[in-house]
């Protein structure tokens, strides 16, 4: 690691004006990302501003037609969490899913969000949901968020406060793990908004990041049920194609899981 | 059997440590003066370095010293060196190419050391290392076997023509020949075994300590053998005289073969020890034990099997290629050849066999033993080719098996091997009444009914211990012998002490030796200490690898404690004024047979140290060594049998069960045993379904980390049921085999098999990872 220097915000103003401050600086939340990758030598900051204490980043909210994960809560906390459970019980799943007990005690929402790794649990789920991502300066909605691999709309310094997920109607989420790395070699999350939409993500399988499979929803949107896939084809233009997965068995796998998420 | 004797399951003495966190590994030991060392290494498969510039990296914080493969050539520390001469069909010696320490000319993997930057911290060596500056110019790599034998491939070593280290053989060529001609039938097969990264837990660490006084090398290595080390170390590589280094390797955290060898890094520590004149440490993170631990396996190979109408076998002929890697590891030579071919009859009488197996270069991780070394490979082609034989020929796998056991004992095979003892059918039995083998057709039946693809595999494992017999190795191109020495010390107050070549790196020695001991004195094995690791302190050993601790170092220990026993009994006899002839040894006491007459082991102790009054001319003292070498290998065998689901929607394996034989003649601490087992089956698993060290058409890895090798979790593994079936090892007094590398040996086949069985399609190669197998029904689907 180079050697950086370490700071601890109390909330979330005083992060960003020490944000300002250094001449590289980065948040730092569950570190479950980031400190690995300062092992490596791969990233140097120059500071190092810790959000995992700020208070008001940590919670979770439900309003009526809502549930409202702050950006510090760790992915144990929505897995375990009574209100998630019951609102949005394939969001807590999908949480409980994400790497070992050690990740999910660390890592955080607003981290994974933040970092958006194309193999990463959350984004499927936030963009299926159409959830909005709250920041320190604006409300950002999903369908605009993700930018492509490792890719957001936030800006230099911006800081992801919370997320909110519209309840859903209908919503399940199955993932396929990567042997090696436990991320989605393939996962997709289904959902079906309370006016009727159906919005499905797909995560782990594309070299754009997290999207929507068009193809799927049309299937869903005229008959909510796995049969209804049966004959859908999936292309594999633009799926990833390595080792662990050719890119005709992701297109495949991203069937196979969406009709595992409806039956879930 | 006392309660702490042989056939106990006492938990390990050594746990209390590991599990507290009190371990003392290599990484753990400071030093005063300590500095520490961070290599430069070849971002290239396969280069020339040009130029070294490293006047910035100097210049930078806390840098004590840059130093580069020229210098190491200069000061002429030798190269590294392959221990086992093989020699080719031709009667030509294997040809190999010169790997300095750290490469002055040429790099020829991925991670090849070019110089090494020493600092104050090992950060200022990370930072300083960066800033050396080395010039190189690209070559065209060659990244597997299949490119390194093409007509015209790029050339790694001048001294290896065509990329080839050995074209050898073994076998009978003629006589595989007519056993063709006549057959009935034939089997065919092309199988891959795949390349795996070792991986243990503790990763390599070196501490160098030079004294300048005395002249002297102190070395902390992270070792299986530290006696093997000196030993190299000193005769091959020019650094110090035996008498001048001391080599310890203290607890060590696993090494599966992998902490065999010598490595370049710790010669290069002790090297710049002197250099620098102060203590260097060295240790490896993650990534770097990827690019630079040598490897395992890697052998593609075509076997075809003869079969008469009966469906006997008539012969097996096998042609294997072997990746070596850029260079040739200590032992390397011998993995796919003494180590590999000579276990191709398996658990069956085949009368002819011709194996040729040639060993080559690629610009990849050097390649050596690694948990099996050899047998795994062998095991798994023949475990393969019996499977896919009986569904050809449309008989059960488990009869076409029974059919072609060897019965009778001593049995010699065809390829050296001279088996001493073995049940093979009770095995058998035994794990196929524990998998209910009978009825899994109506299980395979009931999951089919429920849209699952179920399978079941055999695997009937023979492996090679117990190593090895000096002079057969030695005719066989060793340039060591293999046997093994131990120091029985009975102190003064009647403590133990057992000083042992093997070393334990976590087979759990300091409690199975002790119960030996235990078993024979009737102590408590809390009164024994095992001292290993230690040149200062063990007189010579080689160490521990090819299940070859209990075997030999057991019975070495049992040699020596006859001696003390032999003369602990004259010194009783003496005390208590009976005839030696009537000393009897029970619960810790000297009795004279039949009376109530005894003396306590303390006080024989005391008697020996104080010689007040020994017998007439006896020398003082209570401590002797012996050296054992064993006359033959021990043949553990056993059958695995798996039984598994697998999804057709994603390709995914779910273990149903999956049931282990073993027959490792006497067990000392069955629960120590099943511990061996349940680890080396977990490496087969993960041989067969998850483990590949890959590398990309450039030669570069694209597996060097756990984001991408897949290693093993406890939940990909099956809950297994072990069992045991017995028959006593002739060739050494405790009836032992030796159980350290079975599970590796044996369960890649059985998980394979299973597989195939239950997708109903014969061309799948490990890792069966999800993507493949769903290739493979698709494949046969369309
Ligand atoms: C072994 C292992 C297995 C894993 N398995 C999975 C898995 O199966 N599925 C999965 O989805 N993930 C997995 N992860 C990733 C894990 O979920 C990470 O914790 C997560 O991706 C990042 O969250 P964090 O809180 O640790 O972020 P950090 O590592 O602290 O930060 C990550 C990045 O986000 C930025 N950041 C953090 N918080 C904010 C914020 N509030 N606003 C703006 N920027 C912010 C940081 O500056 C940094 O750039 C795994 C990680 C490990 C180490």
């Amino acid at each position: 690691m180079y050697e950086t220097t370490y700071h601890r915000a109390s909330s979330v103003d005083e992060a960003a004006t020490m944000f300002t401050k250094g001449s590289e600086s980065k948040y730092l939340a569950g570190g479950h990302t980031l400190i690995p990758v300062m092992k490596q030598r791969l990233a140097s900051p120059s500071d190092i501003i810790d959000l995992g204490r700020i208070k008001e980043l940590i919670g979770i909210e439900a309003s009526g037609d809502a549930v409202t994960v702050k950006a510090a809560t760790t992915h144990c906390d929505v897995a375990t969490s009574k209100t998630v459970q019951t609102a949005i019980p394939a969001l807590a799943y999908l949480a409980s899913l994400i790497g070992d007990p050690a990740v999910r005690h660390r890592g955080t929402i607003g981290g994974s969000l933040a970092n958006n790794d194309p193999a990463a649990d959350y984004p499927a789920a936030v963009l299926a949901m159409g959830a909005t991502i709250k920041t320190n300066k604006r409300s950002i909605a999903a369908d605009d968020f993700f930018e492509g691999l490792f890719a957001t709309a936030l800006e230099e310094g911006e800081i992801i406060t919370a997320v909110s997920f519209p309840v859903p109607a209908k919503a399940g989420y199955a993932k396929f793990p990567h042997p090696a790395s436990r991320f989605a070699l393939v996962g997709v999350f289904v959902a079906k908004t309370k006016s009727g939409e159906v919005r499905v993500a797909v995560t782990g399988a594309s070299q754009s990041g997290v999207l929507r499979v068009t193809a799927v929803e049309s299937a869903l949107q005229a008959d909510w049920s796995a049969a209804a896939l049966d004959d859908v084809a999936i292309s594999d233009d633009g799926l990833f194609n390595d080792l662990h997965g050719s890119s005709d068995y992701r297109a495949h796998l991203i069937k196979v899981m969406a009709q595992r998420a409806l039956a879930g | 059997m006392g309660v702490e004797g042989i056939g106990a399951s006492v938990k390990r003495k050594e746990d209390r440590r590991f599990i507290t966190g009190k371990g003392r590994y290599v990484d753990d030991i400071k030093l005063v003066g300590l500095i520490h060392a961070h290599f430069t290494r070849s971002p290239h498969a396969h280069a020339k370095v040009k130029g070294i510039d490293s006047s910035e990296a100097m210049k930078m914080p806390g840098v004590v010293a840059v130093l580069t493969g020229q210098q190491i050539v200069d000061d002429k520390v030798g190269n590294l060196i392959c221990g086992w001469a093989i020699t080719s069909k031709d009667g030509s010696p294997m040809k190999m190419g010169a790997w300095p320490a750290m490469a002055p000319e040429t790099v020829r993997f991925v991670g090849q050391a070019v110089a090494v930057v020493i600092a104050e911290t090992k950060n200022q060596a990370k930072d300083a290392a960066e800033a050396v500056v080395v010039d190189y110019e690209e070559l065209e790599a060659v990244p597997d076997i299949r490119a390194a034998i093409k007509r015209g491939a790029p050339q790694l070593h001048p001294e290896a023509p065509g990329n080839v280290v050995y074209d050898w053989h073994i076998g009978d060529e003629a006589a595989v020949k007519g056993a063709f001609a006549k057959a009935a039938n034939v089997v065919e097969m092309d199988l891959t075994n795949n390349r795996l990264a070792p991986n243990p837990m503790e990763p390599r660490s070196a501490i160098a300590d030079y004294d300048t006084a005395e002249e002297h090398y102190t070395l902390y290595t992270t070792s299986q053998n530290p006696h093997v080390a000196r030993l190299v170390l000193s005769a091959f590589y020019n650094i110090a005289p035996e008498h001048k280094l001391r080599v310890i390797a203290p607890d060590v955290g696993g090494g599966f073969g992998s902490k065999i060898y010598i490595y370049p890094e710790e010669m290069v520590a002790l090297w710049a020890s002197k250099k620098v004149g102060r203590p260097v440490k060295w240790t490896s993170d993650r990534t770097e034990a990827f690019l630079t631990d040598h490897h395992g396996r890697d052998h593609i190979s075509k076997a075809e099997m003869a079969f008469d109408k009966d469906n006997k076998i008539l012969g097996l002929r096998v042609k294997t290629h072997a990746n070596f890697g850029a260079y040739m590891s200590l032992f390397s030579s011998a993995v796919p050849t003494y180590l590999y071919a000579t276990l191709l009859s398996g658990q069956y009488m085949i009368p002819a066999i011709y194996a040729e197996v040639m060993g080559v270069y690629t610009n990849t991780t050097p390649v050596d033993a690694y948990r099996g070394a050899g047998r795994p490979e062998a095991s798994y082609l023949l475990e393969r080719m019996m499977e896919t034989a009986a569904r050809q020929l449309k008989v059960d796998p488990t009869e076409l098996r029974r059919k072609n056991f060897i019965t009778t004992f001593p049995y010699q095979t065809p390829v050296i091997m001279a088996y001493d003892i073995g049940d093979f059918g009770a095995s058998l039995d035994a794990a196929m009444k524990a998998i209910d083998y009978a009825g899994f057709a109506g299980r395979k039946a009931k999951a089919k009914s429920e849209g699952k693809l179920r399978g079941i595999g055999v695997s009937c494992y023979i492996e090679a211990c117990g190593i090895a017999p000096s002079k057969a190795v030695g005719s066989l191109g060793a340039g060591v012998g293999l046997w093994e020495s131990a120091e029985v010390r009975v102190n003064p107050v009647g403590t133990i002490e057992i000083l042992t070549g093997s070393h334990s790196h976590g087979q759990g020695h300091e409690t199975t030796f002790a119960q030996l001991i235990s078993e024979r004195l009737g102590v408590p094995i809390s009164q024994v200490q095992i001292i290993h690791g230690d040149t200062d302190k063990v007189q010579f050993g080689m160490g521990t690898y090819g299940s070859r601790s209990l075997a030999v170092g057991g019975t070495a220990i049992i040699k020596a404690m006859e001696k003390v026993e032999a003369k602990a009994k004259k010194i009783a006899a003496h005390a208590l004024e009976a005839s030696e002839g009537d000393i009897v040894i029970e619960n810790g006491e000297f009795k004279v047979a039949g009376t109530d007459k005894s003396i306590a082991l303390p006080m024989v102790a005391l008697a020996a140290y104080t010689a007040h009054n020994l017998p007439d001319g006896m020398e003082p003292g209570l401590k002797e060594t012996a050296f054992y070498d064993p006359t033959n290998f021990t043949f553990p065998a056993g059958t695995y049998i798996c039984e598994l689901e697998v999804d057709a929607g994603t390709g995914k394996t779910s273990f149903v069960n999956f049931v282990a034989a073993d027959d490792f003649g006497r067990l000392i601490n069955p629960m120590i045993v099943e511990g061996q087992v349940h680890g080396g089956l977990a490496q087969g698993i993960g041989q067969a379904l998850l483990e590949h060290a890959v590398y990309d058409t450039n030669g570069q890895p694209v597996t060097a980390s756990f984001m991408d090798y897949a290693m093993p979790r406890a939940d990909d593994l099956p809950s297994f049921q072990l069992s045991h079936t017995t028959t006593l090892c002739p060739g050494n007094p405790l009836g032992v085999k030796g159980c350290g590398e079975a599970g590796a040996i044996g369960a890649s086949a059985a998980v394979i098999n299973a597989i195939t069985d239950a997708i109903d399609n014969n061309k799948l190669e490990m890792p069966a990872t999800p993507n493949r197998v769903w290739h493979a029904i698709h494949g046969k689907a369309r």
